[in-house]
């Protein structure tokens, strides 16, 4: 009796342990994509193809200039910033004239623009990087796990705290948050709107940068990654409440276990509509997530 | 009633085209133009009409195009009552998902997250189980008659796109004069202003996705029909949703003529993108991209809007 109980044991916990490290970087997307739609109150149809971009970015500062996945974040990271901003400031809050339809239908339209020239440019090859620490492993008892990925869970824990207390302790943070609950009183004193809209996108888009540096080193880059990441940040962000924070966190370990366990009964293919069903069961039964406050 | 006579119009000014285009090309032109704001017109009932933003009418379109192929290929069942069963099943799913949705008042971005989601399901069920072909997909046998809905000329496919254009102007001008049309136009605006006065919300919009489900699955049957093949990806990929909501927002939201002036005038970009740039793969897909982010920049009241200020302005100018 005990044996087959260790015997399932020594099966789950690799499984479970690899979905927590998947998660935390789950996590990280997730909290791009939820601090966006907390403040600009719109969903970000075009996430998944900036991370795509900034897999490509990582990817090129790699194979071109030789820069290492982890030392290019102080470069990824602020460009993806800027597109971030310049994004919200001069196209998505032009053409949304106020209304979330149409800002929705642009984020959409952006992400088909994005998705498509990076398909003609860089073609559908998949793209890996060969790090000299790739293969290595820490041992965990129960199970081995790749360096990369617990580099990657404890990046991704770390900044999401640093995000968090951005948000809590500094000037923009406030502003960004004053902005979220109540648009016009934060105009009344003298929050310039446009500009906190576009520093709260243009930081949800450096999450994505931080994210694609912990990723690469695992995993690849194609022109249509951020489709498999758009759904599932999404699952993860309305599972922990749209605009949580620690909602985000915990629904990011949880997708990433689900899936792996998904994987491990079902199969690879089969095993993505775990997550799915969970989307929708959320959408439907609890909209407001875990975390979130009532619509 | 003028509508009424411009649709008489419109479709008569089509219907003598395959004996006036010669050129198998243009013909071709023509009945995927068709296609398209035949699928416009089915996003427009519930986007246009209805208010609600579906970003997944693929699963309605991959239901109706697999349960063709589907139903021929292994019951042997006869693919004109393919056409009508891919309607009803297009409307069930489209009736099923909205009841979940609505029921649980799911609005706004919501309801475009879910519908999205909804395709993900099918296109992944689609490629798991063995009775849709799997990713493989699904081939029809060659055999060119018309009682088997497969023409030998492409003339034949014309009349069956433009029949199906009609039925989507017919019920697009019902709409516009019927209660229903006016419940949902009323939920569009001011859903809970339209409660208030005693329309049932839910109601109006279940009928509303049912509707535009159905005809996107019959869409989906002129697919399957016309290419003689479906995969997943094909059936329940973004692809389709995407060009259902393009059309109809580059021609005109909530209007009856709206999806197709924006599905000939996709067309036209398209053909002319593909002389310009070859058949480099994805750069059509990025021009119909940025006309989505101009149209709503500029434009957000499509081409018929449009026309319809310019026109109102000539009348006043004349006045």
């Amino acid at each position: 009796m005990t044996t087959i109980w260790m015997d399932q044991l020594s099966i789950l916990l690799p499984a479970i342990l690899n979905g927590v490290t998947t998660g935390a970087v789950y996590a990280l997307v997730a909290l791009g994509l939820t601090l966006i739609y907390g403040v600009l109150h719109i969903i970000n149809f075009a996430h998944g193809s900036l991370l795509m971009v900034a897999l490509y970015g990582v990817y090129f500062l790699y194979a071109l200039v030789g820069i290492d996945p982890y030392l290019a974040f102080p470069i990824v990271v602020p460009a993806m910033f800027a597109l971030g901003y310049g994004l919200q400031r001069y196209v998505i809050g032009r053409a949304g004239h106020g209304k979330d339809e149409n800002i929705m239908l642009v984020t959409l339209g952006l992400s088909i623009i994005i998705e498509n020239l990076a398909l003609f440019f860089w073609t559908s090859n998949t793209r890996t990087i060969n790090t000299s620490y790739g293969f290595s492993t820490v041992d965990f008892g129960v199970a081995f796990i790749a360096v990369p990925k617990v580099v990657a869970f404890v990046g991704a824990v770390v900044i999401a705290g640093l995000l968090w207390q951005f948000m809590q302790r500094t000037d923009l943070g406030k502003a960004i948050r004053a902005l979220a609950k109540e648009p016009r009183g934060a105009q009344l004193v003298g929050i310039s709107t446009a500009h906190v809209y576009a520093m709260s996108f243009g930081i949800g888009i450096a999450c994505l940068g931080a994210a694609a540096c912990l990723l690469l080193p695992t995993y690849y880059a194609s022109p249509h990654i951020g489709q498999a990441f758009v759904l599932i940040a999404f699952t993860i962000v309305v599972l922990g409440g749209m605009g949580s924070f620690v909602g985000a966190l915990l629904g990011g370990l949880i997708i990433g276990v689900t899936e792996s366990l998904g994987g491990l009964f079902l199969g690879e293919s089969l095993g993505k509509i775990g997550i799915f069903l969970i989307f929708i069961a959320v959408l439907l039964l609890r909209p407001t997530g875990l975390f979130g406050q009532r619509a | 009633m003028k509508t009424a006579a411009a649709i008489l119009i419109v479709l008569a000014a089509l219907l003598p085209m395959p004996w006036l285009v010669r050129s198998d090309f243009w013909l071709n032109f023509a009945i995927m133009a068709l296609y398209y704001g035949f699928l416009g017109q089915s996003w427009n009932i519930l986007g246009g009409f209805g208010g609600q933003f579906s970003f997944g009418h693929a699963a309605f379109f991959g239901t109706g195009a697999y349960t063709s192929a589907v139903l021929q290929l292994r019951l042997g069942i006869d693919p004109w009552l393919c056409l009508v069963l891919a309607g009803v099943l297009g409307g069930a799913v489209g009736a099923l998902v909205g009841a979940l949705s609505f029921r649980y008042g799911l609005r706004g971005s919501y309801f475009a997250l879910v519908t999205l989601a909804f395709a993900e399901v099918f296109r992944i069920l689609a490629d798991s189980v063995e009775f849709t072909g799997a990713g493989v997909g699904l081939q029809i046998p060659l055999k060119q008659t018309a009682a088997n809905f497969q023409f030998p000329a492409k003339a034949g496919f014309y009349f069956v796109i433009l029949a199906l254009t009609a039925l989507g102007l017919a019920v697009a001008w019902w709409l516009k004069h019927s209660r229903l049309g006016a419940r949902m136009v009323a939920v569009r605006e001011n859903e809970d202003a339209a409660r208030a006065l005693g329309v049932d919300v839910f109601r109006t919009k279940v009928i509303a996705i049912a509707l535009s489900g159905a005809l996107m699955g019959l869409g989906g049957t002129f697919y399957v029909q016309y290419f003689l093949y479906i995969d997943p990806t094909i059936a329940y990929g973004p692809a389709v949703s995407v060009s259902a909501l393009l059309v109809p927002i580059v021609g005109g939201l909530g209007t009856v003529f709206g999806p197709l002036l924006g599905a000939f005038a996709l067309q036209f970009v398209n053909q002319f993108a593909q002389v310009a740039m070859g058949d480099a793969i994805g750069l059509n897909l990025v021009l119909y991209g940025v006309i989505l982010v101009l149209m709503i920049m500029y434009m957000p009241n499509g081409l018929f809007g449009l026309a319809h200020v310019s026109a109102r302005r000539l009348v006043r100018r004349a006045g």
